[in-house]
């Protein structure tokens, strides 16, 4: 579907910009199928699974860090008022529980929530990202585990290089080591998979694998028997778009508003040369036109021809 | 009027509903695990899961509806990882780990934790005899961390008194000890993870912290306390100094396959090994806190050596027993 090469020549009947356009967003298109992963499930059938992009990973970090803080502090808020009603024994003996606690929070938040069904952490899950094997097999316990104490040294190292500071010879040490260890931490940028150390060493990457809801169809809404016999487009005029056009149209439909598709319908109008009908609304229009040229389009494709977009002219 | 639908909206039409039953039974799934299914949810999943791959199939080649597609490649990846994911519960996975993989994974790594020992005892038994020939070198490797003014300076009373408590203030002790769990749990987990960097760091740690105890039981040594010291230690260090030993052969297992990964791609070698590893690792904790316990409990309540060198005495032959006595392979 995407084409490999943006025209370098320029087409008869497309402008600079459509041209700069048109190759930017095929750029864009390269670069987020470079993070797709093709798994082929014991059915034979092939699932894309795309993979977490460095920036997704970082987000949901951060807002698993921040649910840490707030664990650890409100405890510890806990904690203090507590020890004013406390024997000093007994206060001691609260505290020492609750340095345990800190370490299984330190350590052990992102093993309980990655080892349960949804693999995700609440971070990971609020941006709809997801833990899976890198050979598509089942995620063990002991991948959670590995990936996770790996952490230390990605996370925990650099920021203990970055706290010792220091001047003259201990200075450069640990400048030194922060470089050293800030290969750990930079590790997902530069590699094709985005894995971290912890991912290398458990044999897995975070994928995206977000709720997605169904929606209606629209052509289902273009389908009463007035509709149908008002709009009557010639094979040229659902012609006259491919497929990228009719995805930004679906697009349109679902989620913007009135003004929006009112200047996309007129767009269209002009394009095909389609004149205003009495009591005809920029809704019913462009759902019509939606119609045929999915219609089209679909047609087409059974017979193998993807009209990728209205610049494609096959 | 059929005849004039879109044939990729009459396929979705006859399969939706399917799709949808297939997305309440996930959702109820990832909310509640797999007790909340019920036996006909569970009948059901397979056939409704092989229809949703099918239907994403077909959809991509005669459907440019972007919605159902994302939505059916949403709901097969979510499909697929429930179906051939672990089933397990929590529990269940705990008694493999502690029946079966764990002292598995102990047991197939001799050679790492015997390379392990040799860099803690080395940095130990270094210190040590440096220390005894000149006490200077306490100095050297301490600084001027006091160490509760456990130091060459110290009297022997004072040293005596450090060894066996009077049952004050114990509570103090209990959160000394939880201290040292976490500190101790921290540098376990930093010997594995930094093995990484082909085992060099961990090797660096366990000199360091040998040399540590080393230097501190030579104070020891040389005031006449050794016997009671090692009492002391040797209670709960059995299992900790155990523990931190396997930290260090999980290191270096890591570091081993990262380095040297034989007839496999680099990236499957560390795999293996992260496995593996990881399990000691998470062993480690648990003896950490064995030893925290009787560290923080059993060091306190008991003040004869003698008691103290049985337990510690029990506690090896416990982890040897646990970890290296050979057993049927049960096959499931």
């Amino acid at each position: 579907m995407t084409q490999t090469a943006a025209p370098r020549t320029q087409r008869p009947g497309i402008s600079i910009e459509a041209a700069t356009q048109r190759r930017a967003r095929m750029a864009e298109e390269m670069r987020q199928s470079k993070l797709i992963r093709r798994l082929i499930t014991p059915e034979g059938a092939a699932i894309r699974l795309k993979l977490a992009t460095a920036g997704e990973r970082a987000g949901a970090f951060l807002i698993d860090v921040a649910i840490q803080w707030v664990i650890v502090i409100a405890t510890l808020f806990g904690l203090t008022f507590l020890i004013g009603a406390l024997t000093p024994g007994s206060a001691n003996i609260a505290f020492a529980f609750w340095l345990v606690f800190f370490f299984f929070v330190r350590n052990f938040y992102y093993i309980f929530f990655e080892i349960g069904q949804r693999a995700a952490t609440p971070g990971k899950r609020a941006l709809g990202l997801r833990v899976a094997a890198r050979d598509g097999g089942r995620l063990t316990a002991n991948s959670v585990l590995a990936r996770n104490f790996i952490r230390e040294i990605e996370v925990g190292l650099p920021f203990q290089f970055a706290m010792m500071g220091g001047d003259g010879a201990n200075g450069w040490m640990a400048l030194l080591g922060l470089v050293w260890s800030g290969v750990f931490l930079l590790f997902p940028i530069f590699n094709k998979d985005k894995m971290r150390v912890g991912d290398l060493i458990a044999g897995t990457w975070v994928i995206r694998s977000p709720k997605t809801k169904l929606m209606h169809d629209i052509t289902s809404a273009a389908k009463s028997p007035d509709a149908s016999s008002r709009f009557n487009f010639t094979t040229a005029q659902a012609d006259a778009y491919g497929i990228h056009e009719l995805h930004v149209l679906e697009d349109v439909l679902r989620q913007s508003t009135p003004e929006i598709k009112h200047q996309v319908a007129e767009r269209i109008r002009a394009k095909i040369g389609w004149t205003k009908q009495t009591g005809e609304t920029d809704l019913a229009f462009l759902e019509a036109y939606y119609g045929a040229l999915r219609r089209r389009l679909e047609q087409r494709m059974l017979l193998g021809e993807r009209k990728a977009d209205k610049f494609d002219v096959r | 009027m059929s005849g004039d639908l879109l044939k990729s909206y009459r396929f979705r039409e006859e399969r939706q509903g399917d799709w949808q039953k297939l997305d309440v039974i996930l959702t109820r799934a990832e909310n509640g695990g797999v007790k909340r299914l019920s036996d006909e949810d569970m009948l059901a999943l397979p056939r409704l899961y092989r229809q949703a791959v099918s239907s994403l199939s077909v959809a991509r080649s005669i459907s440019l509806d972007q919605n159902v597609i994302a939505y059916l490649e949403s709901l097969c990846t979510r499909a697929y990882f429930f179906v051939y994911g672990a089933r397990t519960t929590v529990g269940e996975r705990m008694m493999t780990f502690l029946r079966r993989d764990w002292p598995a994974a102990v047991r197939g790594a001799v050679w790492p934790t015997l390379l392990s020992a040799l860099f803690f005892f080395g940095g130990w038994g270094l210190a040590f005899f440096l220390c005894l020939q000149d006490m200077d070198w306490y100095w050297t490797f301490h600084g001027q961390n006091f160490l509760e003014g456990r130091n060459p300076d110290a009297t022997v009373e004072y040293l005596r008194s450090t060894i066996y408590t009077d049952g004050h203030g114990d509570g103090q002790l209990t959160a000394f000890s939880s201290f040292l769990f976490n500190n101790n749990a921290q540098i376990a987990l930093f010997a594995f993870a930094l093995g990484f960097a082909f085992g060099i760091p961990t090797a660096w740690l366990l000199v360091y912290n040998g040399v540590m105890i080393g230097s501190m039981y030579a104070v020891f040594w040389d005031k006449g306390l050794g016997y009671e010291f090692t009492g002391w230690l040797m209670i709960h260090g059995v299992t900790e100094l155990f523990a931190i030993v396997l930290a260090g052969a999980a290191g270096f297992i890591i570091g081993g396959a990262v380095a040297f990964p034989g007839g496999q791609t680099r990236l499957a070698s560390a795999r293996a090994a992260g496995q593996k590893a990881a399990t000691i690792a998470m062993g480690c904790v648990v003896m950490l806190i064995i030893a925290a316990l009787l560290e923080g409990f059993g060091r306190q309540l008991i003040n004869s050596d003698i008691v103290r060198y049985m337990i510690a005495a029990g506690t090896g032959v416990l982890w040897m027993l646990y970890f290296y006595m050979p057993r049927r392979e049960r096959r499931p």
